[in-house]
């Protein structure tokens, strides 16, 4: 009994099992059966959209570099523009041995060993960019000879590609700046603007000056292409097409033969020059002395130029105009002048009687004035015409320094001028807290002394100085100087008007202003320390000479500028507008070693002056730098 | 003599099975030449894991299911030991922490649950096989639990839903009540929303990804979509061997791997799935057949969980790679490449023989 029915349950175990198995089996044979049907449904039913969408993969996108926007000065000439030509590029990631394959390809066309060094540092900068120029600007020849032997050289290619020429070369380096090829921080900065996609295919990116500062105006934007590629990733036709939009053209209130002369009018001297357009702010010249070709750097500059130009002790690749920073010497006392008028600390008719030396209450330390023996009696139109020491060591004592520190400061030094371009230098304009912050040291009335002829602390770029004589040409009306002046569609020409923007008005006495002005144009005139470089001028010209101690004099030593090395000779500084009734130009010269300022810095403003208003170009050129000169200032 | 070792050779080995299985393998290889881009290597690094797994396929067909059984025990504490040791001082591989370093090599141990854990509820029940109550069904179910959560924390989806899903087949074939499967139906359905909270990101973002594929088509959606196109673009004939543009052209991810049936869709099309699902019908009914036939409660549940996986391995593949199911980590069986999940199944398929043949031994 108990065999049969443990028999029976067995049997009943397997049938249920059994059935269980066949149930399995069902949805086995159900399920397959539904994925047939989704087959069906996609091959079958679905199967011509699937096969568009197929087809819509082997389609790629191209991308088409916009044509890069022309940089123009006022009056239409060309500062940077765009020409095309060849050039032999290697993608090295499809290269084994990149010596062997460089070895064998100068053997077709010419490569220098300045070419394999351009090409090894930009291998190193830009780790994820395709192909790299091993050669530009082939010639036709080269280009010839080279495509017949393609085959040989799997992973080099011929590309034509547009390069940025700069036809000015080191007149306009500092302002225009330069482009080169697009490195791994640039890529980083493109992508925090999310500007990445647009700059796909793009090689170039603005690196300096106006190219960096309008980058996004001259740039464009990218177009794009979509081709139908084969199994092989080669573009077999063009389905649609989105066309580039060339980037911007810059016309800029620079004026390039000004530019240009005033470049020359330095000859060998180092220095910068800035004039600007006292109605507008706009920036006629910005010249800093000595300039770099900056067309060396658009396909990466060969190592051998990047150190000559680096380690020069002249400092080419400084923007002196923009990042020197110098004492202002003597061109500091109009704008001091300003400030005892204004703040009532002097009257046009006090007056002192010079001995030759300040001396500070209580104290037998001389402060002693450029003229050993004083200049007599002086009020404030002389202390300017004949640039006397001893009066602005009095008035700077008189003001305090935090009273220049804020007045002077309105003239805009010490402080960015806003110029459209990037990496102005601060300047110093000292007072009492930026001397405890910066030595943990309280302020002394001596060193108020020294800046009231401009040494001492004092420290302004040519920018700011220039930027300082507008505004004071200018009644105090302040514009933000800027190099920019209209950015042109390139497709349109329509012109984009950028208004001069006034940043701030002073309000002056009249009368002061008038008292200061009036002084400065004499300073130009017979008995003024510029009367030289002022004479037989057609046009009034009111000006202000300057000289900047390089290095410091011991209490009774004389500056004998013949004894002194070459580059530790003073700077000669000119500030000056002209029509002095009716100012369209006003500028900054900062002569590096020049000694006074009357000497070199003044006659090389009168002639940039003459070019500007008159048209002229001077006789003869500046007198050399070892030339004995006249005392002044 | 020869006939001897012929004999040696073929004793255990079920004619029909390994015939099923090589074409599967045979076409395998043909895919994976195409869709590795005629990689020479790669393919014939493949067929080696072939030889290997069929190599373990014949060493176990030879292994005696009584022997197995006793092993069931040992090797599931073991391999739960594994997983705890992986839970503990596991590598981190991919943001999942699934393998253990072992002297020189490193292993899965989530891998060969997939044959011991229904070796152990197979064991289990054959134990206690003349007084089948709740109770057993429900220890059972906590031992086919316990290593599913560990597999599913690395986390592992697609292995911990396949051992879930050997074990279930395991208890259902033992004859688990309706009545509970559909409660635990209507649980089930009832704890979506707590399962869903306890399932990684990454995990939910497939599961959204398979109701609308086009709302991530570059992220997660990518895959289905890229492997929809090369289904339906391959129609009812195919492009051809070494024709598909998907592949090709690499639009297609992990096409030699997890999405090889892209590949093979697209350049065989309907007619070619049909072969496929023709082929793997034949290697499930031979499995259930032997099951069928198997003359032990242990054996019985043993052939048949391990049929029914391998089902389910298949079904899951080829339903994710045409848009039904959502993407889990799982091969095509026998075609993907990759010796891990080759071996395992022919480990399987080795039980199946074994379970076949050593029958007929036992009755005599």
């Amino acid at each position: 009994m108990n065999h049969s029915v443990e028999l029976k349950d067995h049997q009943r175990e397997l049938y249920y099992f059994k059935l269980r198995l066949v149930i399995a089996a069902g949805l086995v044979l159900l399920l397959f059966f539904l994925l047939f049907l989704r087959f069906f449904y996609l091959q079958v039913l679905q199967h011509e959209h699937y096969s568009t969408l197929a087809e819509n993969n082997r389609i790629s996108i191209v991308p088409i570099v916009p044509n890069r926007g022309l940089i123009l000065d006022r009056n239409g000439a060309v500062l940077a523009h765009n020409y095309s030509a060849y050039t032999l590029e290697i993608t090295p990631s499809k290269v084994e041995n990149l010596e062997a394959l460089i070895n064998q390809l100068a053997n077709l066309v010419e490569i220098t060993p300045k070419d394999r060094k351009r090409f090894h540092k930009l291998l190193e900068e830009s780790k994820n960019i395709e192909s790299l120029p091993i050669r530009t600007r082939l010639n036709d020849v080269e280009v010839a000879r080279f495509a017949v032997n393609h085959y040989r050289f799997p992973g080099v290619e011929i590309k034509a590609r547009l390069f940025r020429h700069y036809p000015l070369g080191e007149m306009t380096a500092h302002v225009i700046g330069y482009i080169s090829r697009i490195n791994d921080d640039d890529l980083e900065w493109l992508e925090e603007k999310g500007e990445l996609a647009n700059y796909r295919g793009s090689d170039y990116i603005g690196k300096t000056g106006l190219e960096q500062r309008y980058e996004t105006q001259l740039h464009g934007k990218t177009g794009f292409e979509q081709v139908e590629i084969d199994a092989n990733g080669r573009a077999v036709r063009t389905l649609s097409r989105t066309p580039p939009v060339s980037g911007s053209n810059l016309l800029l209130a620079l004026d390039a033969r000004l530019q240009e002369f005033a470049e020359k009018a330095f000859g060998n001297y180092r220095g910068a020059l800035v004039a600007i357009e006292p109605s507008s702010g706009g920036v006629l010249a910005f010249v800093s002395k000595p300039g770099f070709d900056p067309n060396l750097f658009v396909d990466g500059i060969d190592p051998q130029n990047w150190d000559a130009l680096n380690n020069s002790p002249d400092k080419p690749l400084t923007d002196r105009a923009l990042r020197g920073q110098y004492p202002p010497g003597s061109t500091f006392k109009p704008f001091l002048a300003l400030a005892g008028l204004e703040l009532n600390k002097r009257s046009p008719q006090y007056s002192i009687n010079d001995p030759g030396y300040f001396t500070l209450p209580g104290s037998s330390h001389r402060y002693r004035d450029w003229k050993a023996g004083g200049h007599g009696v002086v009020d404030l139109h002389k202390s300017l015409v004949v640039s006397c020491d001893s009066y602005y060591y009095s008035l700077a004592y008189d003001l305090g320094i935090d009273n220049i520190h804020s007045f002077v400061s309105q003239f805009g030094m010490g402080q960015k001028t806003g110029i459209d371009i990037e990496g102005e230098a601060l300047g110093l304009l000292p007072s009492q807290e930026w001397k405890l912050k910066r030595f943990k040291e309280k302020w002394f009335a001596g060193d108020t002394v020294s800046v009231g002829v401009g040494q001492g602390y004092n420290l302004v770029t040519p920018l700011q100085l220039a930027n300082a004589t507008a505004i004071l040409a200018n009644n105090g009306i302040a514009f933000r100087p800027h190099l920019l002046r209209y950015v042109q569609d390139s497709k349109t020409s329509q012109l984009q008007i950028l208004p001069s923007e006034v940043l701030y008005r002073l309000n002056f006495k009249p009368a002061n202003l008038a008292l200061v002005k009036n002084a400065l144009i004499d300073v130009t005139g017979p008995g003024g320390t510029a009367a030289r470089a002022g004479a037989n001028s057609p046009y009034p010209i009111a000006g202000k000479t300057g000289t900047a101690q390089v290095i410091a004099l011991k209490q009774n030593e004389k500056y004998v500028e013949n004894r002194v090395d070459e580059r530790q000779r003073d700077h000669a500084l000119f500030i000056a507008y002209a029509p002095a009734d009716n100012p369209q130009i006003a500028l900054a010269v900062l002569v590096e070693n020049g000694g006074h300022g009357a000497a070199t810095a003044a006659p090389l403003a009168r002639q940039v002056l003459d070019f500007y208003l008159l048209g002229k170009r001077p006789q003869s050129a500046l007198p050399a730098p070892n030339k004995n000169q006249e005392a002044d200032d | 003599m020869i006939k001897r070792l012929w004999h040696y050779l073929t004793a255990h080995i079920d004619g029909f099975l390994l015939g099923a299985v090589c074409l599967l393998m045979l076409l395998g290889l043909f895919v994976l030449y195409s869709a590795t881009g005629q990689n020479l290597a790669k393919t014939s690094n493949q067929f080696v894991s072939m030889l290997v797994a069929l190599a373990v396929m014949w060493a176990v067909s030879n292994v005696p299911p009584q022997h197995l059984m006793r092993l069931s025990l040992p090797m599931y504490a073991l391999g739960m030991a594994l997983l705890i040791a992986v839970a503990l001082f596991g590598d981190v591989v991919n943001g999942a922490r699934r393998w253990l370093h072992i002297g020189v090599t490193r292993i899965q141990p989530a891998e060969i649950m997939k044959i011991v854990v229904p070796l152990m509820l197979a064991w289990y029940f054959d134990k206690h096989e003349a007084v089948l109550r709740l109770r057993n069904y429900v220890v059972a179910t906590l031992l086919l639990l316990v290593p599913v959560a560990l597999i599913a924390r690395q986390p592992d989806l697609g292995t911990a839903i396949l051992i879930t899903a050997a074990g279930f087949y395991v208890l259902f074939l033992a004859g688990l009540s309706w009545r509970i499967m559909l409660s635990f139906l209507v649980l089930g359905v009832a704890s979506l929303p707590v399962l869903w909270s306890v399932l990684h990101d990454y995990q939910r973002q497939r599961i959204l990804t398979l109701l609308d594929p086009t709302t991530d088509p570059l992220g997660a959606g990518y895959h289905t979509i890229q492997s929809t196109i090369a289904l339906g673009s391959g129609g009812v004939t195919g492009k051809g061997w070494l024709n598909g543009t998907q592949s090709h052209l690499e639009f297609l991810p992990e096409r030699h791997t997890d999405f090889v049936f892209a590949v093979f869709s697209e350049e065989f099309g309907l007619f070619g799935n049909l072969l496929l699902l023709f082929l793997y019908v034949l290697v499930i009914g031979r499995g259930l057949v032997i099951a069928s036939n198997a003359s032990t409660l242990f054996t019985r549940l043993m052939a048949g969980a391990i049929t029914l996986t391998f089902f389910t391995y298949a079904f899951v593949n080829m339903g994710m790679v045409s848009g039904i199911l959502p993407v889990v980590g799982l091969p095509l069986p026998l075609i993907s490449y990759g010796g891990t999940s080759l071996v395992t199944i022919c480990l399987g398929f080795g039980i199946l023989m074994s379970i076949q043949t050593h029958k007929k031994l036992v009755k005599t």
